[in-house]
């Protein structure tokens, strides 16, 4: 029986009052398990993203809960969330976000540096990871002299830096063309998905629904349905720290 | 440097462009404030030049008088009055005054006499050359060697010339603390060859100079000089009048009131709103570093180091620049009356620091409200 990672509890989600109200969740209820990589999916303005920053402790629903590995993150006050956050649960924007004016290695290391670690072991670490999403060489470049798929990689490497439970990630593919896309989030499910880690993807890129453990349809701010994907964590080890070839 | 102070700095320094835009703004309303200051305050301290020379603790003179070189004429009567009041160690006569001299090229040129009590020379100044009991000899001055010292064609001991007709000869070479504000040389002599050289009116003491017994005496002497119908103020205090005199009638405080508004809007502007778009720039950034987990204090603490050091080091070039500007300036013009006081230093640090405090409060403020909700929505 695989462990829960995450679980939803009757969320509701809404934006605006009114006749300007506009429901984005209803009554949405998952779980998420340790050793999946799972995909939400669905038309624009389905409400997925805004699934995603629910349960990542972004968005305070207006009703429902999130559990994660057994926390009411919503019961949390901000520095509390704040920490829960740095600490559980790694993010991959589908802009990236990494600052321009720092190196490869400093806009990996970010979560270190918020820990509080010491500078230089935090870039240690951070070119650590830079090696392992295959970007060895380039810790010293500003993000903008890498490619896409290269600054994608920078920001898994800045979401697997402090090796949390969760890895979030908002339409990964979106900003890079189709064997981009494919190669990063093969990468991903090759290197950075175990036993001990839980995966939630939100995309409508169709070409990477291999790599699903399962699929969550969505639509209108409800589950429709679910699919079960390909790609498995079954066989994968539980790495507990940085090794070559797994993050 | 603690690691979010130092992914600051980065931040900060690494964007080259803003951050030297930064840095200007700031720079240039130091430099500017502290020049104008500087200025205003060696005006002032110029124009107390003869308070500052002649060193006494306290100087009785006519109510009417705002500045050390426009004094009032006080008939003998003050000097014996004052003599003989409770507290006074000594009195002394001091004569201040203009006259002309006539070069040896036969143009004239205007100086400042101080006349010296004959019998103590209370207020001497610290010769160079010569000795300061020649200054009874025949028609000795002594001449102060500063920036206006060549405009008496640089004499020497010895050398002579007329002064209002009479005959001079310089007996001695002093230095003074401080030189005058209007650009003139000064010459030393007796109370009483001042007095008789230099046309007067009718009442010929400008100051009547008072060393008190202690210095609890003094509040006691003011009183009494007040009773008499003029005044008794310390050193401190005639500076001071002299420095409101210029502050409060000449306009002078006004412009330099206006000049420091200026250069504060102009530091605050130009640094403001470059420290607000870098803000604008990397605000989808720092939404992203909150989604990851940033508390809300290291957020407020890191934008209040960025402003912070800006500031500073703005603060810190402002200050050198003006620094080299005077010093330049006075390499070339001995008598340049700037001076950079501990008054200036601590306006430019309370204006930089406002302008640190209002860009970082914008900044903050406006960082604070991103939800990081809108780094998902892209």
């Amino acid at each position: 029986m695989p462990t829960v990672a995450i679980q939803a509890r009757g969320l509701e989600k809404w934006f605006g009052e009114g006749e300007a109200k506009t429901i984005a969740l209803r009554g949405v209820e998952l779980e998420a398990y340790f050793g999946e990589m799972l995909y939400i999916v669905g038309p624009s303005g389905s409400g997925k993203t805004t699934l995603l920053s629910v349960l990542s402790g972004v968005l305070k629903p207006n009703s429902g809960s999130v559990q994660v590995e057994n926390i009411d993150i919503w019961t949390l006050d901000a520095d509390k969330l704040a920490e829960f956050r740095l600490n559980k649960i790694g993010f991959v924007f589908q802009d990236f976000h990494l600052f321009p004016r720092l190196t490869t290695a400093e806009n990996a290391a970010i979560p270190l540096i918020l820990k509080k670690k010491e500078w230089d072991e935090c870039i240690r670490e951070a070119v650590n990871y830079l090696d392992i999403v295959g970007l060895k060489g380039r810790a010293d470049l500003p993000p903008v002299k890498l490619s896409g798929g290269e600054q994608q990689r920078v920001a898994i490497a800045r979401a697997m830096v402090s090796q949390p439970d969760i890895l979030i990630m908002d339409e990964p593919t979106a900003s890079l063309d189709g064997d981009t896309g494919n190669a990063i989030l093969s990468f991903v499910h090759k290197n950075v998905l175990n036993a001990n880690r839980c995966i939630v993807v939100v995309t409508h890129d169709e070409r990477i629904y291999e790599f699903a453990t399962r699929i969550l349809h969505m639509e209108d701010g409800r589950l429709t349905g679910t699919e079960k994907g390909t790609g498995s964590a079954a066989d994968k080890g539980s790495p507990s720290g940085p090794q070559k070839g797994t993050a | 440097m603690k690691g979010i102070l130092k992914l600051g700095y980065k931040l900060l320094v690494n964007d080259k462009a803003k951050f030297t835009a930064l840095l200007l703004g700031i720079v240039f309303a130091v430099y500017l404030m502290m020049f104008v200051t500087s200025m205003f305050f060696g005006v002032l301290n110029h124009a107390s030049a003869n308070i500052i020379n002649v060193g006494t603790t306290i100087w009785v003179m006519d109510p009417a008088v705002d500045t050390v070189s426009n004094s009032v004429g006080m008939p003998d009567y003050v000097l014996d009055a004052v003599r003989s009041m409770q507290g006074v160690k000594y009195a002394v006569p001091l004569y201040s005054g203009g006259a002309l001299v006539k070069l040896s090229d036969g143009t004239y040129q205007s100086v400042t006499v101080i006349g010296l009590d004959d019998a103590s020379l209370l207020g001497r100044p610290e010769l160079l050359e010569g000795k300061i009991e020649d200054i009874y000899a025949e028609n000795g001055f002594i001449v102060v060697r500063d920036a206006e010292f060549s405009k008496l064609e640089n004499p020497r001991i010895g050398s002579e010339f007329e002064l209002n007709d009479h005959r001079a000869v310089i007996v001695g070479i002093a230095k003074v603390a401080t030189s005058g504000l209007y650009g003139i040389p000064t010459l030393y002599t007796t109370y009483e060859r001042a007095a008789q050289y230099i046309p007067n009116p009718r009442y010929t003491i400008s100051y009547v100079l008072v060393e008190p017994k202690s210095p609890e005496e003094i509040p006691k002497i003011k009183q009494q000089v007040e009773a008499l119908g003029y005044r008794a103020r310390t050193k401190e205090e005639f500076m001071q009048r002299t420095a409101d005199f210029f502050v409060y009638k000449t306009g002078g405080g006004t412009n330099i009131l206006i000049m420091t508004a200026i250069s504060f809007i102009i530091g605050l502007s130009i640094s403001g709103q470059t420290f607000y778009t870098f803000i604008l720039e990397n605000l989808e950034r720092f939404g992203a570093l909150k989604a990851i987990g940033i508390k809300s204090r290291d957020l407020i603490s890191m934008i209040l180091f960025q402003a912070t050091f800006t500031a500073m080091t703005g603060y810190g070039m402002g200050v050198g620049a003006c620094v080299l500007l005077i010093w330049l300036a006075k390499l070339r013009l001995p008598s340049y009356a700037a001076m950079l006081t501990y008054s200036s230093l601590v306006i430019g640090f309370v204006m930089v620091a406002i302008i640190a405090a209002i860009s970082s409060y914008v900044g903050i403020r406006k960082v604070l409200q991103i939800d990081p909700f809108t780094i998902f929505r892209g």
